[in-house]
This record gives C-alpha cells, structure tokens and sequence, in this order.
C-alpha cells in the first residue's frame, strides 16, 4: 500500500537487456518525498541502470514501478513527457545541447515548460551565478571544461525546482570545493522539499549529508549495509520491503 | 517559482526553436523543392492551358455542321450549293447558313496547293456552314441529309467537332498525363523531405534524446522540424513558383506571337495563374505532413 508520502514506488522489479542476463533484480524499496539517498556501489552493479528507470529512459523487464502516485509501465507514452517535467537529471555525461550556450542550455526546461523569457532571465543567471559560471553563461559546451560542463547540467537539472533530482556522479568531475558546494545545492534544494538520489563512487561524500539514507546496489541487487532502510530512523522514510 | 506541468507553449517560441540547429533539414532541400515546384507550376500551367482550349474549341463547334459540295462540274457545282443553302435555310433546326465565299476556301487550301488552289485544274468543293440550333448528333445529321437528298446529290454533311475528335482524345490523354506527373512529382518531393527528415533525425538525435528526457513531447520535437521544414519549402516554394511561373508566361508569349487563334483559346486567365500558384503552398503542406509524420514515426520508437 502507497504512503501518501511515497515518491517513487518499485515492486520486485528486474532489468534485462535484450536477451542478456538480468542487471537488475528483485528491487522492492520506496523513496519518500523530501528526503536525500545516495545510490552507491562498485562499477558495474547497476547504478546507471536503477537511475534510468528513475528518470523514465527505460521500462523494466518485470515488476511495477509507481512515480508521483502514477503507474510509469502502464503509463501511454504520451503521457510520459509530463512526467519528465517533475524530474531533473544530472546526467553522468552531462549531454549538453552542444550549440547552445550555457545559459540556453540551463533555461531549457524552463522553456520547455512554458516559462516566458522575462520570467527565466532572472533565475537563470543567478543559478550560472551560483555555480561560477556567470561569466561564462555565453559560452559553448565545447569551450567549457569538464567540470563546467558538469556544473551547467546540474545547474540546468534543478532550475525547474524538481520533484525529484536523480544525479549520475555529478560531482565527479570537479574539485573537492566545488563538490561540497555542490552538495550543499543538492542539499538546500531538498529542504525545499526536492527528492534527492545521487549515485556516487565518492564514500566521502555521504558523511557530508547528515540525515541522507544509502542505497547500496550489489549485482544488480539493493543491499542495506546500514540498516538504515530496513530499520529507518524516525526521520528516515525510504524502505525495503524485500 | 513553480512550474506548470503541462504547457508546451514555448518550444514553439523564437528561442526554444534554436534547440535544432539552423538548416537541419540539410542544405539542398529548398533546391529540391524548387525544382519539383517548377515542374509541377510547369505541369500544371500546361494541363490548363490544354484544358481551356479543349473547352473552348468545343464550345466553338457545338452545332456546327460543315456541307460540301464536292461535284467536278463548276456549273453544277455551283447551282447545287445555292439550292442546298436556300434548302438548309429553311429547314427545321437550323439557325444560321453562311455559304463560304470561294477565295476564302481557296485561301484555306492555298498552303497546301499553291497557284492551282485558284485555278480551274482542282475542283474544289463549296462550302456551306451551318449552325443548328442544337447538338450536331447523328439523328440532326440524317435529317438534313434527307432535305439536301434532292437539291444536292453531291452534298456531304460532317459535324464539325467530328473532326477534331482525335485531338480532343489526344487533349485528354495529355491532361490524364499531367495528372500523373503532378501526383508523381508530388509523390518525389514528399520522398525528398522524408529522407531529408530521416537525416536530420539521425544527425540530431543526441539533442532530440536530451530534449525528449527533459520533458518534450513528440509534437513539440515534431514541431521544430515543421519550423525548419517550412523555411525550407517557402524558399523552395518561392523560387520554384519563379522559375516554373516565368517558363510559363514565356511559353504562353511565344505562342501568342504566332497569332493562331486555336492557340490563343489556351491562354491562362487570371484564375488559372491564381491556381498555378497554389502550387508551391500545396507542396509546403505535403512536405509538412511528411516531415511531420516521419518525425512522430520515429519518435513513437523511443520511450
């Protein structure tokens, strides 16, 4: 039964490709709104994968995935776009619109979901501003290194306020200050009430967010080295109920 | 600030259509639509002309019958077709009788004859027109064969649109033609902007793929190629229309200098040039639709 609080909802759900062996199997586990989880595990064990099926880039092989109270399997797929509105991804490989500036790329979902140019001109530059690329909101992706390529898809993964931001190692390319600075966005945008999942390498980081819940992935299978989510603190809210 | 979730207003603005890059249908598009829309403006222009003509030349021998007096003897000759117009002119259902003078039938032979169109050494017959007050059919035919039977012996009566039922039969043809070469390069041109979009898809595709996972739908991702497709097929469109149009009104200038009134009959008027061009805003809506749907067919392959 869904909590009134439940986000994201998945039922033994398993991921093939093709006809290879299953990537992802048996996850059962429900994120809550409002909370931090970071997605964790070695290369390989499925973190990419378990991040599209959030970020709806692919239906699974079996099982039910819920969002936002919504059916995404059943779910015609014109009614999926929709739902895209209410997610910001960070993508590992950033994809950047690459002839379009920094700024446009960051204004995209805004446009997309009809915010006037007035209205976006604004925000955009103070979201550039905040991740020192304000100077550089002109700029190409092409001329932008890595890390500010990095630090524009995350700009332009939570200027649209999310409901829910999936981040693929999003500060992998950066340094360790910009990192925390990062998180610490990653972080204020959940006070207000964002779904935070980000899948990271970095152990470090996860001290860095006091009351997130981990999500650690091994073969394909979510384990919970913690107990966290099996036996969540008051405050903790995502379960796993396999 | 909070969103709306469901408007899609702005992918169709000035600045959300930069998410392609300019000209992403590729470069000789307009020149393809061009050269299709100036064959098919000439096509056209030519399917009308004969239309009108045709038309126009059958209006102009409905009822008309055409007497000959085909008898070696000038005398006699001469005293059968005065009996046969005198006949004719009374006769029921007949509503005009011109005899034709004879220089004018012999101007009429004297290409073909030189001198001897006006000497005695060709007989050539008299000339009768008639105009009957309804269709030249087989039944009106007989009649007036019946009251010349006496009075002209050498008589011979054609219905005039008789003799041009082959060209009418080949005018036809032609503009069954024309259909066909119309539908056919209307039928190229969607191929052109099918593949054009096919291409455009594929060199596109990282971006559609970022745009599609930021929350587009496929109509506002169809949409942006619809904006490229449509610059594409008004330059196309335009240019066709002057080269096509311009071949046209030099055709249609060189044949009115020749001065021969069957000719003249296949003028374009004003609103055949208005339906000439429609064309090129005909084919800016199959190249549309084209685009359109090979954009929505490939897009329903991806979640």
């Amino acid at each position: 039964m869904a909590g009134a609080d439940d986000i994201v909802r998945f039922d033994n759900v398993g991921l093939r490709y093709g006809t290879g062996t299953e990537v992802l199997g048996d996850l059962s586990f429900t994120l809550h709104a409002g909370r931090f989880y970071f997605l964790t595990g070695a290369s390989g064990a499925g973190k990419t994968s378990l991040l599209k099926l959030l970020y709806l880039a692919q239906r699974p092989s079996r099982g039910a995935i819920r969002m936002f109270g919504t059916d995404v399997i059943m779910l015609p797929r014109e009614r999926l776009p929709a739902l895209r509105r209410r997610l910001g991804v960070v993508f590992q490989d950033f994809r950047l619109v690459p002839h379009l500036s920094a700024f446009d790329n960051v204004a995209l979902p805004l446009r997309l979901s009809g915010v006037s140019e007035d209205e976006l001109r604004q925000p955009v530059a103070d979201m550039l501003d905040w991740v020192g690329l304000g100077a550089r909101s002109d700029a190409r992706p092409a001329t932008l290194s890595g890390g500010e390529q990095q630090r524009v898809a995350i700009a332009r993964a939570v200027i649209a306020r999310p409901e829910l931001l999936v981040a693929d190692e999003p500060t992998g390319n950066v340094d360790p200050e910009m990192a925390l600075k990062l998180l610490r966005l990653f972080e204020s945008l959940n006070r207000l009430g964002t779904t935070v999942v980000v899948a990271t390498h970095d152990v470090t980081l996860l001290r860095k967010v006091p009351d997130s819940l981990i999500m650690r992935l091994d073969g394909g299978r979510l384990s919970d080295p913690t107990g966290a989510l099996r036996y969540p603190p008051r405050r903790e809210a995502a379960t796993v109920r396999a | 600030m909070r969103l709306p979730l469901s408007r899609d207003a702005a992918i169709g603005s000035q600045r959300t259509a930069q998410v392609l890059p300019a000209a992403s249908l590729g470069g000789p598009m307009p020149w393809v639509i061009a050269i299709m829309v100036a064959l098919t403006v000439l096509t056209a222009g030519g399917a009308i002309s004969l239309a009108n003509f045709a038309s126009e030349a059958r209006s102009g021998l409905e009822g008309g019958v055409t007497v000959q007096v085909v008898e070696a003897n000038a005398s006699a000759r001469e005293a059968q077709a005065r009996r046969a117009a005198e006949a004719l002119a009374t006769a029921p259902g007949v509503a005009k009788v011109r005899r034709v003078p004879q220089a004018e039938v012999e101007s009429l032979v004297e290409p073909w004859l030189g001198e001897a169109a006006n000497s005695e050494v060709v007989a050539l017959p008299a000339l009768i027109e008639v105009r009957l007050t309804g269709d030249a059919d087989k039944a009106a035919l007989s009649r007036l064969r019946g009251s010349l039977a006496k009075s002209a012996p050498s008589a011979r009566i054609d219905a005039q649109a008789d003799w041009l039922g082959p060209v009418f039969g080949v005018i036809t043809a032609l503009r069954w033609l024309a259909l066909v070469l119309i539908g056919l390069l209307t039928l190229a041109s969607a191929a052109a902007v099918w593949l054009a979009a096919r291409n455009a898809l594929d060199v596109n595709r990282a971006t559609i793929e970022i745009v599609h996972h930021l929350g587009a739908g496929d109509a506002q991702i169809a949409r942006l190629f619809e904006r490229s497709v449509l610059l594409d097929a008004a330059l196309g469109g335009a240019i066709g229309l002057l080269l096509g149009g311009g071949a046209l009104a030099l055709l249609g200038g060189r044949f009115a200098a020749l001065q021969a009134g069957v000719v003249e009959r296949g003028a374009l008027s004003a609103l055949d040039w208005l339906l000439v061009a429609l064309v090129p805003v005909i084919m800016a809506g199959v190249a549309l639709y084209t685009a359109r749907r090979t954009v929505l067919a490939r897009l329903g392959r991806m979640l």
